[in-house]
């Protein structure tokens, strides 16, 4: 097991050179090196060597690329060109935003998914099973920034149910320890700013859910489908065993272990950037830095956010993986 | 190896392996032809190509349709703060923004919108195929090296990617497709190779290698040949992801700059701002998205079940 884990932690230094050659040629890629960027078209020759020298950019490429290579491992990215602030200081704080996101999408995902999944297969044929097939299609073909405006267009704009913007009203001055909103307020028995950072949730989480929930229910339709038909749930219907025993011993069990990897991997995705959905409810995530850093071109949040998430994300996977071997004895660590 | 590798990988891999089989009792009726006749009486399928009939009509005869120029600001006069002028009399679907014909850009979008879907898929598959080939019919080292690069491609999360490339690139519609096939090389790659090499140790393969035929046509005369239904299966599904991309990459301010090719991701993108005046900016390009990527998914997937031998009766 830890060989394994060590091999797979290896297998992350060639993805990161790998990226981490294409996001370094993104500034050499661009007209007039980043010494223009920086400074703007009307910058004088003589600006643009002084900034050249100052960043070590009269040196050889590999040089250069080495040295941020260099950087890149201590996790220094440099200042972000819009605040000014070290691109690792903005991450860090934005990140526990995404992640409590990330979780309120996912069990609404989950919660919602398995049971509809579950559900539509006992009733192979039946109309809720054409409804969950029909929007789990609907579900993955539309836009997912599209969804975001709709929800918030009716919900927050047009309803005002629920907050559409942010993670936190304004008003309110909540006292931050950790930076997961909603944890601060449990921690330090701010009801109202806790239920208030929830609120803030519903939106976008519902959005971000919708493609995994449409994923879910037809993972969790078509395996529960597979395993009814397996022989071991016709042994087990023969030698008498009750309906309900069944279902929850084989049939739950067996059906959802495709279901699980399903959830890690949608877990990993959403976690390594909802850019689309974060910056349609401005919600101050990792996602939404990037959309802000994009536009911007701030080039230096963009390299050190995109390599960190793919860490996040080949993390998630490889936890995804250990957890498929522990779920299913027939899948072992060699 | 491990026992478990990658999860997504190892899906990728059932998934070739699968179509690699010949089912049992059906001799003389080729897979094709037993597929298609198949895909004839689903009416899923039917349901499918209809859609992406009409659109790629649509597409093919846009300027003749366009009831209008779809660039003109016919309607600029009218459109104040808040206000943005509905249906009139000519104008079917009412302005845009900057008081153009909506229904002509979108007739017309539709070319650009399919366009980019068709050859960033197209550069996925070639590109992803070559790759395949050359991991599926070699082995060995070669097979190590091309697969270690597939997988770092496959361990970044596309839209990350997307966004890496099209940066990099900078802002053309070229950029673009090739940001989106840049994501979709990896699994075509992989889906290539694995069903190759299901096919390798068949039967025929060997009966062909014991006749003494040459490396070359084994594998471009009947490994390849049998190995691509899942790849077909596949692309037609990427078709559909690959608009929704691309409209998200427009979303991101990273997509076609040219004003004169009006295009759906586009539209939809610039409508947002005028959401709260006039939702059908958006509602309408958003539709036409939803719509074709339906059509390609239903296609897709009733086109797996007719490749599939699981499923063939």
């Amino acid at each position: 097991m830890l060989r394994f884990v060590v091999r797979r932690l290896l297998q992350l230094i060639p993805i990161l050179l790998g990226l981490s050659v294409l996001l370094f040629a993104w500034l050499r890629a661009l007209p007039g090196g980043p010494a223009q960027a920086a400074l703007g078209e009307r910058a004088t020759p003589e600006a643009i060597a002084r900034y050249n020298e100052l960043f070590g950019l009269d040196q050889p490429l590999f040089v250069q690329y080495l040295r941020f290579l260099g950087r890149a491992v201590q996790l220094d990215f440099g200042n972000s060109s819009r605040t000014g602030r070290p691109v690792t200081e903005e991450f860090l704080e934005r990140m526990p935003g995404t992640i409590e996101l990330t979780l309120f999408a996912m069990v609404f995902a989950i919660g919602v998914g398995i049971p509809l999944g579950y559900l539509a297969a006992r009733r192979h044929g039946s109309w809720l099973d054409s409804a969950s097939v029909i929007g789990s299609l609907l579900g993955v073909a539309i836009p997912v920034f599209f969804l975001a405006y709709l929800l918030r267009l009716l919900f927050a704009v047009e309803l005002g149910w629920l907050p559409g913007s942010g993670r936190q009203e304004v008003r309110i001055d909540a006292t931050r320890i950790t930076n997961f909103y909603v944890l601060d307020g449990l921690l330090t028995r701010e009801w109202d700013a806790a239920w208030d950072a929830f609120t803030h949730l519903v939106l976008p989480g519902i959005a971000l859910g919708t493609i995994p929930l449409a994923i879910i229910v037809r993972i969790t339709r078509a395996s529960v489908l597979d395993v009814v038909n397996e022989d071991y749930v016709r042994t087990a219907n023969a030698k008498g065993l009750a309906t309900a025993t069944v279902r929850r011993r084989h049939v739950i069990r067996n059906a959802l272990l495709p279901v699980a990897t399903t959830i890690g991997l949608q877990t990993g995705l959403l976690l390594s950037g909802a850019v689309l959905t974060e910056s349609v409810f401005a919600f101050g995530g990792v996602g939404s830095a990037i959309f802000d850093a994009i536009f911007a071109r701030d080039f230096a949040v963009l390299q050190g956010f995109i390599l960190i998430l793919a860490v996040v994300y080949v993390l998630v996977n490889l936890l995804v993986d250990i957890s498929y071997g522990l779920l299913d004895p027939r899948v072992r660590v060699r | 190896m491990t026992a478990i590798g990658d999860v997504r990988r190892r899906r990728i891999d059932e998934l070739a392996a699968r179509a690699g089989q010949v089912p049992e009792g059906e001799g003389g009726v080729s897979l094709t032809r037993s597929a298609f006749r198949r895909l004839r009486r689903n009416p899923v399928a039917i349901l499918g190509a209809v859609i992406v009939l009409v659109f790629l009509v649509v597409a093919a005869f846009a300027p003749l349709l366009a009831p209008r120029d779809p660039l003109a600001q016919t309607l600029l006069s009218e459109i104040r703060p808040g206000f943005i002028p509905g249906a009139t009399a000519g104008f079917p679907l009412g302005a845009d923004e900057l008081g153009r014909d909506l229904l002509s850009r979108l007739v017309v979008g539709s070319r650009q919108s399919l366009l980019i879907g068709v050859v960033s898929t197209v550069l996925g598959v070639v590109v992803g195929m070559a790759l395949g080939v050359l991991a599926g019919a070699f082995g060995g080292w070669v097979d190590t090296v091309v697969m270690r690069f597939i997988d770092i491609l496959l361990s970044i999360p596309s839209l990350l990617m997307a966004i890496t490339i099209s940066v990099l690139l900078g802002q053309n519609q070229y950029a673009l497709m090739i940001a989106i096939a840049v994501t979709q090389v990896p699994v075509f790659a992989r889906l290539l190779r694995g069903s190759m090499l299901a096919q390798r140790g068949s039967d025929y393969a060997l009966a062909a290698q014991a006749l003494g035929i040459k490396r070359g046509r084994i594998v471009f005369g009947h490994v390849l040949p049998n190995s691509l239904s899942p790849v077909i299966v596949q692309a037609t599904l990427s078709l559909a992801t690959a608009i929704i991309e691309a409209a998200a990459l427009s979303f991101l301010g990273l997509g076609d700059p040219d004003l004169a090719r009006p295009e759906w991701g586009a539209m939809l993108a610039n409508a947002q701002p005028f959401l709260s005046v006039r939702p059908e900016l958006a509602i309408y390009p958003a539709l036409c998205i939803i719509v074709v990527a339906l059509g390609f998914t239903l296609l897709g997937e009733s086109l797996r079940e007719a490749l599939d031998p699981k499923f063939r009766r």
